[in-house]
């Protein structure tokens, strides 16, 4: 609708179909196997082969094993630094989610476009996963906070030492940043890979439009596609950068929770 | 001036946000890399707090975005 008459359609990509099963419903809900889905199977593959490929355990690690470890390492390392040894029960759940996000990113990113007849799709660029993940995150820190700290966990809306007609003010506002958590956490994930792919998807149309056109098309066509190149090294940038975004303020979330002032 | 012509003006108009808030990126790192630039050893210390920093002053453009997404797909 925003360019017609161009051809270009840069939202298409986003659209989720059913790949079979179409007709598979539970209870009127219908539960057909979409290419979402197929994607998040393939995440998930890629997730547990890169696990099981580490971790043989071998005391002198091999190339492998090493690239394993370094990424456990590092989520670690942020969770100590953000929560302190108190965090260490909650390391596995930001592990997963850092590598869940991580992979479905990159595996979103391989331009399986190429091959005639098969559609890229990026799971994480769907607020209906993205929320998902944040409201998991949101519910640990909610049930955390009230199970470490019973009622008392409200007294993270009123900072330290503040005077009670300055409390009054800022704890409506602290309420509402708090409330406001998920969403946030959610719509930066889905919207940065959505800006992404649009943006590679809208440089793509102008190399196939600047050969038909033929002329000083050839030279759009040409400064678009080395631009693609350009944006496909910062996407990747983007899919590390907001994966660690995500676990990082998770971790600061769950700190909030943990070890309440 | 007809809806359609008011909706892309709209959707252009948001897209400024956009750009401030690669102004509000772009000082991030900056900042940080004078800083960095300054006192090394205290530099690696400080990444959480620079994706802190990035992360807020990011999520106002992608804010931007949403809206300019919202006027040209959502709105009738």
């Amino acid at each position: 609708m925003a360019a017609e008459g161009s051809g270009i359609d840069p939202m298409h990509q986003f659209k989720v179909e059913p790949l079979f099963g179409a007709d598979w419903s539970i209870a009127g809900h219908n539960i057909a196997f979409t290419n979402s889905a197929l994607f998040m199977v393939l995440t998930l593959a890629g997730l547990w082969l890169f696990m099981l490929g580490g971790m043989k355990r071998q005391l002198v690690p091999g190339r492998w094993q090493a690239a394993v470890e370094g990424m456990s390492s590092f989520i670690t390392n942020m969770m100590d630094a953000n929560i302190g040894p108190k965090g260490r029960a909650f390391t596995p759940y930001v592990f997963s989610l850092f590598m869940f996000i991580l992979f479905a990113n990159l595996i979103g990113l391989i331009p399986l476009g190429v091959v005639p007849g098969v559609h890229p799709f990026t799971v994480t660029s769907h607020i209906t996963l993205t929320a998902i993940l944040a409201f998991f995150s949101f519910g640990i820190v909610v049930i955390v906070g009230f199970a470490k700290h019973g009622f008392h966990f409200f007294s993270l809306f009123v900072p330290y030492g503040t005077p009670w007609y300055i409390a009054i003010l800022v704890a409506p506002i602290e309420f509402m940043s708090f409330l406001v958590r998920p969403f946030s956490l959610g719509l930066r994930l889905f919207v940065a890979m959505t800006a992404g792919h649009i943006l590679l998807d809208v440089f793509a149309s102008f190399v196939v439009q600047g050969l038909n056109a033929g002329g000083i098309g050839y030279g759009v066509s040409i400064l678009s596609f080395i631009m693609i190149i350009g944006v496909s090294a910062l996407e990747l940038l983007v899919s590390a950068i907001q994966a660690y975004v995500f676990a990082l303020l998770t971790s600061l979330y769950l700190n909030d929770a943990i070890n309440l002032h | 001036m007809d809806l359609a012509s008011a909706k892309y003006i709209g959707a252009g108009l948001a897209a400024i946000g956009v750009g401030m808030a690669a102004l509000g990126v772009g000082n991030v790192f900056g900042s940080f890399l004078e800083g960095a630039l300054r006192n090394p050893g205290a530099a690696d210390g400080q990444q959480g707090r620079l994706f802190i920093g990035f992360a807020a002053a990011e999520l106002l453009g992608l804010i931007a975005f949403v809206i300019a997404i919202l006027i040209l797909f959502v709105v009738k």
